[in-house]
């Protein structure tokens, strides 16, 4: 379908309204998943969907809406129920939309779309989710359940307009192949997975190297015991070290800066970090996840270094939040229709360091290498970080033996400037990424 | 902005020109020869969220989604397909698709929909949807509790308040020949308060309260709810000001009524849903009959409580709502079940089949889950305690469903010293392994509360919002995941 008319006739009809600016994002989705579990075909998921948002500014004031039927008359209520919302809302100095002269006329092609992937028939989905179970089922006598073998693809188009005169269309697919078996003994039962993520489906692990890394992964877990409550080193895999970047990352968005609800709210050009941690935001890298064209307000994205040996340089900014503390934005806008622009980042690292994860745990005499973390006790306000953590004790520099059901603790300020070794490491599994890393000291509760 | 449909089933039929006759067919058409089971869902839902922040309106945000569902089931199998255009020949390519799983089914099937036998009675009438409530009198009210936070304490400094509503449609029809219909209003108001000290500078504390359910706009002035949510953020906020680093280690932990019920839902309830006990990957497999917790202990899962948050007039397969069992005296009783794992399992379906939106399929989920009071004081609980935890307020909780560890993280928690509360801490992570966390449970109080309606729980990457309820209880001993030894 092309959305070209539909939206061009509908920011007229802004404009006849008396809207300043508005913007109009259009999204078509299609998927197609299957699960197999115990060899069998457990579930076959297919799907087809498409949304229009909208965002009108009359001045200084602004709402948002959706609609998932595009018939004329729904959208002329979807115009009528957003021109009256936004008038029932107060002035913000800050709203409105990017200034015109921001937008860019080239839209580039960053390697987002495989038709391979999209074309994959059904059978061959069924095969691969197969072939990554049955590989984990294989491995190991101990491994006698499984939850199962996932493919999933979903492709989107997206479609973006605004009333500055921007239009820019782009497509993206992804393609996700996993393994979660499960483990067992006279202890119980452990449950692990492991799972490869990617644009293209040419760039997936082998579907038998998942199914033996997931099993691998629950067969390490048998016998896991809690450890007495103390402080020691605390090493995170590549997996948890990124979702320790997840946790930054909400740290510098300018939401929670500008809310001062953040605990780096006013230390931009101040360390925050030891110098060996760099950290970068990069919206155009060639077929990368987190990557895209233009941004949720339609700005071009870019490359920003956010921590530049462990100085803090540049939040997470989009057009609202920027104006907020004085600021371009950096390109960050992230749109759920419906809803107002938010902030994100896009592909975001931690730049790798010189140690492998091997010279890493060998300076670790006694210690935690964390595998998996549960629950959300972060206070991004406050940096405190407690959380549920899995993985295996350290011992003179070896793996020596599984844990679980002990939390780590501490601070993220201190956390942070306290990281003593990164690892050489990095792999992109997501737009989220970074090496193993240590950090000298966090309390780990236990017994 | 108006929502001119009160009953279902004239929606869907009426708007996009369908009769009982495409029903029939196509369900006919996903139940082949081999499928045991098929089911239509149609969804319309309005959701609306007014943010204020600052004293000014900083989101106005509305949308609607409508769609459809086609599932079929031949023995543990699933095949689902949804669209968001709802014609026959989306209906019928979804059956299609939703078929695949039995791949060589035969002719279409004979299906005569009709009403469901059963008519449950309205849980939650409403004269006006709060989504359709003017939204200045939403602002209005959101600029009240504004005013009520910051006058709280001159330490509060920001106050952040959103009010988010929703009026949901549904129509189920399955190949057993129901239709069967539900309006589920929802909304929930959230405040949130930083405080700072300007003594102690970088000391800046959060604090967050609120809560909603099944109900009219109104239900926020009854007993002036509205202004006791702003007053607890704020209070939570001042407090944590003072609080000091959390212990770490094991230890007696006293759990506050209401909301501290979360412990329920993560270290048993996850661990009861019929799908991992049907696999055998719940560390609660094949333990019923057996004692999983004290004998002071015991465990409802309650899907008909009026106006709740959890509460359902019907599952997502049309099937009503209860109240299961879930724990009787400490012994385990019973699972949650939604109709595919009930059929495996040959149990009956408790009216816990439950799913997001009609993008997503059923599977067993809890509704509002809460221990039944006991005989103990609060006090009483209290003084017992030498030396351990208070913990009054709590954020997320998570488990893993296959080892049975839990935790779930207080926001709001004070230091029990020679049975006093004393000072408050920050707030940490507690963990406990689901299977024996309530074996430990030696004092039970009499003043169960549920909580005031703020649960979402995700499984699968499904949300569904959920209650749960708690009375004052003792734990003998749980990992609390402070930095202080």
């Amino acid at each position: 379908m092309d959305y070209r008319e539909v939206t061009h006739d509908l920011l007229k009809r802004t404009a006849s309204k008396g809207a300043s600016g508005a913007e109009v994002v259009v999204v078509e989705e299609e998927s197609l998943s299957v699960r197999v579990r115990m060899r069998t075909v457990d579930t076959v998921q297919s799907a087809r969907e498409k949304r229009l948002g909208l965002r009108l500014c009359f001045g200084q004031r602004s709402a948002t809406t959706a609609t998932s039927d595009f018939s004329p008359e729904s959208l002329q209520r979807l115009l009528d129920d957003t021109v009256a919302m936004a008038h029932a809302t107060a002035e913000d100095p800050c709203s409105g939309l990017p200034e015109p002269e921001l937008f860019s006329s080239e839209v580039p092609d960053l390697d987002l779309w495989d038709s391979e992937a999209a074309d994959l028939p059904i059978q061959e989905r069924i095969s691969l989710a197969t072939t990554a179970e049955s590989a984990a089922l294989d491995y190991d006598p101990r491994i006698s359940n499984s939850d199962g073998g996932e493919f999933n693809h979903q492709g989107a188009r997206l479609f973006f307009a605004n009333s500055h005169g921007f239009t820019g269309e782009y497509r993206g697919s992804s393609v996700v192949l996993s393994a979660s078996p499960i483990a067992a003994d006279t202890a119980g039962m452990q449950r692990d997975s492991w799972y490869s993520i990617q644009r293209r489906l040419r760039n997936l692990e082998p579907a038998e190297a998942i199914g033996h890394t997931a099993a691998r992964r629950a067969l390490r877990r048998l016998g896991a015991r809690k450890v007495p409550t103390q402080q020691v080193p605390v090493v995170f895999d590549p997996d948890m070290a990124a979702s320790l970047l997840r946790t930054i990352c909400g740290a510098v968005a300018g939401s929670t800066i500008y809310r001062n609800a953040s605990f780096l709210t006013g230390k931009l050009g101040q360390q925050i970090a030891a110098t060996a941690l760099t950290v970068v935001d990069d919206g155009r890298m060639m077929g990368h996840l987190g990557s895209r064209p233009f941004d949720g307000e339609g700005l071009p994205t870019r490359r920003t270094i956010l921590i530049q040996d462990g100085i803090l340089t540049s939040y997470l900014l989009d057009t609202y939040t920027g104006r907020k503390l004085g600021m371009p934005s950096t390109g960050n806008a992230s749109r759920s229709l419906g809803q107002p622009p938010t902030v994100a980042p896009t592909n975001c690292y931690i730049v790798p360091g010189a140690s492998s994860p091997e010279q890493i745990i060998r300076c670790v005499d006694r210690g935690l290498y964390v595998t998996e973390m549960i629950g959300f006790g972060v206070n991004l306000v406050t940096g405190d970080y407690s959380r549920g953590a899995v993985g295996m004790w350290i011992e003179k520099g070896e793996l020596a033996y599984p844990v679980e059901e002990i939390t780590i603790a501490g601070n993220l300020n201190d956390m942070l400037r306290e990281i003593e070794m990164i690892g050489s490491d990095l792999e992109w599994r997501g737009s989220i990424a970074a090496p193993a890393l240590k950090i000298a000291r966090m309390t780990v509760a236990g017994a | 902005m108006s929502t001119e449909i009160s009953r279902p089933e004239k929606l869907f039929l009426e708007k996009f020109g369908l009769t009982e006759q495409t029903l029939e067919r196509t369900l006919g058409a996903a139940l082949g020869k081999r499928i045991d089971y098929a089911d239509l869902y149609f969804e319309y839902r309005v959701n609306e969220e007014i943010g204020l922040e600052e004293g000014i309106v900083k989101k106005a945000a509305r949308s609607i989604s409508q769609g459809a569902g086609v599932r079929a089931t031949a023995e543990e199998k699933t095949g689902f397909a949804y669209s968001d255009e709802i014609t026959v020949e989306n209906l019928e390519l979804a059956a299609e698709r939703a078929r695949y799983i039995a791949t060589d089914s035969g002719r279409p099937e004979a299906v005569t929909v009709r009403e469901s036998p059963v008519a449950p009675s309205n849980l939650y009438p409403v004269e006006v949807p709060p989504t359709d409530t003017p939204i200045q009198s939403k602002v209005d009210l959101l600029h009240q509790i504004d005013r009520i936070a910051r006058s709280f304490h001159p330490r509060i400094t920001k106050v952040m308040t959103t009010i988010a509503c929703e009026q949901k449609l549904i129509l189920v029809a399955n190949s057993e020949g129901w239709v069967v219909g539900d309006v589920r209003p929802l909304h929930r108001l959230q405040v949130t308060c930083i405080a700072e000290d300007s003594r102690v500078p970088g000391n800046r504390q959060m604090g967050t309260f609120g809560g909603g359910g099944r109900a009219e706009f109104s239900f926020f002035f009854e007993a002036e709810r509205f202004a006791h949510f702003a007053r607890e953020a704020a209070r939570q906020a001042i407090v944590n000001l003072d609080a000091c680093d959390a212990p770490a280690g094991y230890m007696d932990v006293v759990l506050a009524p209401g909301w501290p019920g979360i412990l329920l839902h993560e270290a048993v309830g996850h661990g009861l849903e019929g799908d991992f006990n049907r696999k055998r990957t719940s560390a609660f497999t094949g333990r019923i009959g057996e004692r999983v917790a004290s004998p002071l202990c015991t465990v409802v899962d309650d899907g008909t409580l009026a106006r709740r948050r959890g509460s359902l007039n019907v599952d997502d397969e049309g099937t009503p709502t209860q109240r299961n069992v879930l724990i009787e005296d400490g012994i385990l009783k019973g699972y949650l079940q939604d109709r595919l794992n009930a059929r495996l399992m040959k149990m009956a379906p408790t009216g816990n089949g439950r799913r997001e939106s009609y993008a997503h399929y059923p599977m067993p989920r809890m509704t509002n889950t809460f221990m039944l009071p006991g005989t103990s004081s609060p006090g009483e609980i209290i003084r017992s305690v030498k030396r351990g935890l208070y913990a009054v307020a709590f954020g997320g909780g998570q488990v893993d469903i296959t080892n049975g560890k839990f935790v779930f993280s207080a926001s709001e928690a004070y230091l029990i010293e020679d049975g006093k509360i004393g000072r408050p801490v920050k707030g940490a992570t507690l963990i406990g392994n689901g299977p024996d966390a309530l074996t430990r449970v030696t004092m039970v109080g009499d003043d169960l509360k549920l909580d005031e309606g703020i649960g979402t729980c995700g499984k699968d990457r499904q949300s569904v919002p959920v209650g749960v309820g708690l009375p004052t209880i003792l734990i003998n001993g749980l990992t609390v995941g402070g930095t202080q030894n």
